[in-house]
């Protein structure tokens, strides 16, 4: 797999980490190896092997439609690294 | 009497005829921590039990730091959850407390988000083996290990994802168990991987694994992926007997990249278990080699979501003066996440990012299929599989963190197991050359971990290997 | 050059569970910002989703009344992106298996009857509201993790009529359904709208945009109304439209671009792991079928058919759901065959009172309940009472809480019908007015019209104009 600097900084971007030039290129290059081993994969002849998004043989889990106690506002906020009032806050947000 | 160097089981007793209070149990251990811990660094944020409300009565549990305790702090060892407080217990927190145990307020050591293999990824710094301190003690559960190792624990809870609580358990000379994916709620554990994630119990010996597994077991109303099955009384299955059980030998983990030592090490193990009436007969997992790659994928795509909450809005780190919305979320991140966390979420971006899903993570799927049909067809023969915990004793402290698959490979022989769902011990079946410990490993069908306890449980009473200590 | 709209909606409604998608916390509307929060709808790490089961229910049903096929396996995706109201920064929702697809609903535009297609409806989580200051926002995350349905039609919409007539009909029938509150001002229901235009006679599409933030039916009919003239002016002038999402602003009746450049989003989506699949069995799906009540085209047509109504007037009753309920057990209380009196009574004074009030027409209380109003109406059907003093007295009840047939007997309003007094009184009037009088004989039959006026004014509004015509002409006629 060619996996480049470009594509390593596009899906930092995705996932929302500042990476810089250096980190960039240590990191593409550690993601080539990694990739080029994972790459043994496509050895498998998978079409029609079903894909196991879940491993246990379970479905059809619910919870009824009841309340249950939500927090109290100091719990909800104690850990918030920026509370205005009632509200956790955010540099503007521009839409 | 030294009480820290006590089993749960022999607390129980000593206790039941008043020898000794839960206080006189709580201040061993603390004294204990203060004497050792400087030296085995098993835990995090350690200021003694002093000023602590008053701690409820109960055989004291240690904790991984990425379980959550309410009103203890909780931060996965990493900066991005600095301070982070939570208003809830996990699940097994409640249930440890409802079973006559007490969950330490302090918690235990591990890579970040359990990303890792040796304890290293901690911004705490890394944890010492307490064999020898020049070793890591496996990861990510490693701060858990090292301390019952070291009798700074009666007993812990830690995690495991691709081998978190076995290859630690294998590396420190304790006992181990992942149990079935299922088996026990995953509520409060802070998600790394969430189709294989699995709390497990971390003891000096089988009969405690049984004890604590007993505690934590069970259906949960809050995680959707708690089977809902009846737990029987594991310490119930502690026979003694394991007469007729027909045990499968992978011929896939006895070739490429194990050590010649432990190979013997383990040959004399099955040999043992074959002594005292195992019939064991060599068996295939075919696509032993792939689960690696497999689990890397997987295991980092879901990390990437999971991950994602970390982004200093509601808890833990948040960089300061940032320009807008998206800077503050960029450098937060940054400085918030290690190296290792960084990579795993990189890496499983990219794994999910567009174009690239069906060639990576669909693919990973359908081969993860394949390796548990590997499992299912060995267990219609087969009561059990018996395969090494590692492919090596404990390593030197930074000998793998320069390259991320070689460390990737120590997990070779315990990532199928949580690929497949399946339950699977480690336990301590001898010692190198070196003196360091080396983990036997046993594979069950899913829910099958009384057969798991009884197997080990009969090898631990036929074999020393449980009884020794790291002098310290 | 003429152009044809081509119209998508992407509707959605928030379903009226007591509690969330995934945790038990509330989901009503309007309490203190973050106090209807726990670990789960705010995101905290460690904590896990349990699906509830009502909503679910609830969005099989909505598929089923919409006419869409019910999957027997559904399951739920994360769709990953950052966003400070997304508490995980993923979206619980669902990818590639939503639970129904490939359904339609018939709308009724200027007399004809249109299929628009439904390609799919399927459950997610909602998210957090952020409120703009001027040097942050703020969030809070009450609304997070309320159960939403997403309903997206095919682009088979081609007016901004037919979009508005789909929405009325869409929300009709969901509050029969009783599973939204569908009120836009509530944000209980959204909608978004993708708009391109071609020219009259060609296939080829035209490139569309995206319309955000209408807050009302008629916001989207004058969103879409706004983006269709703008795009025809666009392309006369040769001007490319550009791929975009527009905000509505309704106080300027104008849209504008969106500030924030999207992109072309990477959503990452991939199977839900902390929710095991779900499979819905035929018996199940048949099961809920059974418990979708009439909707409302069916009750439209049964009323045409079992009481005789108009196609207008059935339509008008069968709107709403409850008051389509009261209006159908008062006809059936009503004593004699012809029920047009009933339904007048219904769509005229109840509805004027309800909508002058400003309450649903349900909830509108009529002392005395039903068998009052009852028979309130067979005494002006009767002639009893005149219809004008029957529709006052109908409101003099409801405003003084008092029974209608209490209030006509102390005020005496039986109509006077005994045609002896009656001629008493006419031979006064006809006395009385000699102008008049002398006018109808002169041949302006009209004229009788002033003295009939002139008559009930005498009797105090009691006399029954009909008896008194006939009486008049009698005695002008005799004398």
């Amino acid at each position: 797999m060619d996996i480049t600097k470009n594509t390593v900084k596009h899906v930092s971007h995705l996932a929302r980490i500042d990476l810089c030039d250096k980190e960039l290129d240590k990191l593409a290059v550690q993601l080539k190896s990694i990739l080029d081993f994972i790459d043994k994969l496509k050895e498998l002849d998978v079409k029609d092997v079903n894909a196991a998004s879940h491993i246990l043989p379970l479905n059809n889990v619910f919870r009824e439609d009841t309340l249950s106690e939500s927090l109290p506002l100091e719990e909800t906020l104690k850990n918030a690294p920026q509370k205005n009032d009632k509200f956790f806050g955010v540099p503007k947000v521009i839409e | 009497m030294e009480i820290y160097k006590l089993t749960s089981h022999e607390l129980s007793v000593k206790l039941n005829e008043k020898a000794f209070t839960h206080t006189d149990v709580v201040a061993a251990i603390e004294s204990r921590i203060k004497s050792i811990d400087p030296k085995v660094k098993a835990y995090v944020r350690f200021n003694g039990f002093a000023g602590q409300n008053e701690l409820p009565a109960g055989i004291p549990v240690s904790i991984k730091d990425n379980i959550c305790t309410k009103g203890v702090l909780t931060e996965c060892c990493s900066k991005i959850l600095q301070g982070f407080n939570p208003p809830y217990n996990a699940t097994v927190i409640d249930k440890l407390s409802g079973a006559g145990f007490m969950a330490l307020p302090v918690k235990t050591n591990m890579d970040e988000f359990a990303f890792g293999s040796s304890t290293e990824n901690s911004c705490f710094g890394r944890t010492n083996n307490p064999w020898d301190t020049d070793c890591v003690p496996g990861g990510s559960s490693g701060g858990s290990a090292a301390a019952v190792a070291a009798d700074e624990a009666i007993m812990a809870l830690g995690s495991d994802t691709g081998g978190s609580i076995r290859q630690p358990a294998s590396f420190c000379g304790v006992v181990g168990m992942k149990p079935t994916y299922g088996r026990v709620s995953r509520y409060g554990l802070i998600a790394f991987a969430s189709s294989l994630d699995q709390i497990g119990p971390i003891t000096k010996d089988t009969r405690d694994s049984a004890i604590l597994l007993n505690a934590i077991s069970g259906y949960d109303p809050l995680d959707s992926t708690s089977v809902n099955a009846e737990v029987p009384d594991y310490t119930k299955s502690l026979t003694g007997d394991i007469k007729g059980i027909k045990v499968g030998i992978p011929k896939e983990y006895f070739v490429s990249g194990i050590d010649p030592e432990i190979k013997n090490i383990i040959e004399e193990a099955v040999n043992k278990l074959r002594a005292i009436g195992a019939a064991n007969k060599e068996v295939s997992l075919p696509h032993t080699e792939y689960a690696v790659p497999v689990y890397y994928i997987i295991a980092t795509a879901e990390a990437s979501s999971n991950l994602a909450r970390f982004d200093g809005v509601q808890y833990g780190w948040r960089s300061n003066g940032p320009e807008g919305l998206i800077d503050l979320y960029k450098r937060t991140r940054e400085e918030g996440f290690g190296e290792e966390a960084k990579r795993r979420i990189i890496l499983g971006t990219f794994a999910l990012s567009h174009g690239y899903y069906d060639a990576y993570y669909l693919r990973a799927l359908k081969v993860r299929t394949l390796i548990k049909n590997d499992f299912d067809n060995v267990f219609k023969e087969f009561d059990c599989i018996v395969t090494p915990t590692s492919p090596t004793a404990a390593f030197k402290a930074g000998e793998k963190t320069t390259d991320p698959l070689k460390m990737y490979l120590s997990d070779i022989f315990t990532i199928s197991a949580n690929l497949a769902g399946i339950p699977a011990i480690s336990i301590p079946c001898g010692f190198t050359k070196a003196g360091l410990p080396v983990g036997l490993q046993i594979l069950a069908k899913p829910f099958d971990e009384g057969l798991l306890l009884r197997i080990a449980h009969a090898y631990e009473q036929n074999t020393p290997w449980h009884k020794m200590r790291p002098e310290i | 050059m003429e152009y044809v709209a081509v119209i998508g909606l992407e509707v959605h409604l928030h379903l009226k569970t007591k509690t969330k998608a995934f945790c038990g916390c509330s989901t009503e509307f309007g309490s203190q910002p973050n106090t209807q929060v726990c670990p789960v709808c705010l995101g905290f790490p460690g904590s896990l989703p349990v699906l509830n089961k009502k909503a679910f229910d609830y969005a099989i049903k909505t598929g089923l009344a919409l006419n869409c096929k019910v999957q027997n396996f559904t399951k739920f995706d994360r769709k990953n992106y950052f966003y400070p109201d997304l508490p995980k920064n993923y979206q619980i929702s669902q990818y590639d298996l939503p639970l129904a697809t490939k359904g339609y609903l018939d709308i009724e535009v200027e007399g004809k009857i249109k299929r628009i297609g439904i390609t799919r409806v399927h459950m997610e989580e909602d998210a957090g509201k952020l409120i703009h200051k001027e040097n942050c926002s703020l969030v809070d995350f009450n609304r997070a993790g309320v159960p939403l349905l997403e309903i997206v039609s095919e682009p088979d919409i081609n007016s901004p009529l037919e979009a508005y007539e789909y929405l009325s009909t869409l929300k009709s029938i969901l509050e029969y359904l009783e599973v939204s509150d569908c009120d836009m001002e509530k944000g209980s229901l959204r909608c978004d709208a993708n708009v391109s235009i071609r020219p009259k006679g060609e296939t080829t599409l035209g490139t569309k945009t995206e319309l955000k933030n209408m807050n009302s039916f008629k916001g989207v009919r004058d969103a879409l109304d706004y983006e269709i003239k703008r795009q025809s002016e666009a392309l006369n002038r040769n001007e490319k439209i550009s791929q975009e999402t527009r905000l509505w602003d309704a106080k300027t009746m104008v849209s504008v671009p969106m500030r924030t450049k999207e992109g072309a989003q990477d959503y990452r989506y991939f199977p839900e792991p902390d929710l095991p699949p779900f499979l819905v069995s035929d018996e199940q799906i048949l099961g809920l079928k059974n418990e979708i009540p009439e909707l409302p085209t069916e009750k439209m047509l049964r009323f045409i058919k079992e009481y005789g109504l108009s196609e207008y007037d059935a339509k008008v009753l069968t709107s709403d759901k409850k008051f389509a309920y009261i209006t159908e057990e008062r006809i059936k209380k009503y004593p004699s065959a012809n029920k047009k009196p009933v339904v007048n009574w219904s769509i005229g004074p109840v509805l004027e009172t309800a909508a002058a009030s400003k309450m649903e027409p349900a909830d509108l209380i009529i002392p005395g309940g039903d068998d009052e109003f009852i028979k309130l109406i067979k005494l002006a059907e009767d002639g009893q009472i005149s219809n004008l003093v029957a529709k006052s007295v109908f409101n003099e009840s409801l405003k003084a809480n008092k029974l209608a047939t209490q209030i006509i007997r102390e005020k005496n309003l039986f109509q006077i019908s005994d045609e002896s007094s009656l001629e008493k009184l006419a031979d006064e009037v006809i006395k009385g007015n000699p102008g008049p009088v002398q006018d109808f004989k002169s041949g302006k039959t009209n004229a009788i019209m002033f003295l009939v006026g002139q008559l009930m004014k005498k009797s105090g509004g009691k006399a029954n104009p009909k008896v008194v015509q006939d009486v008049l002409r009698r005695r002008l006629t005799d004398v």
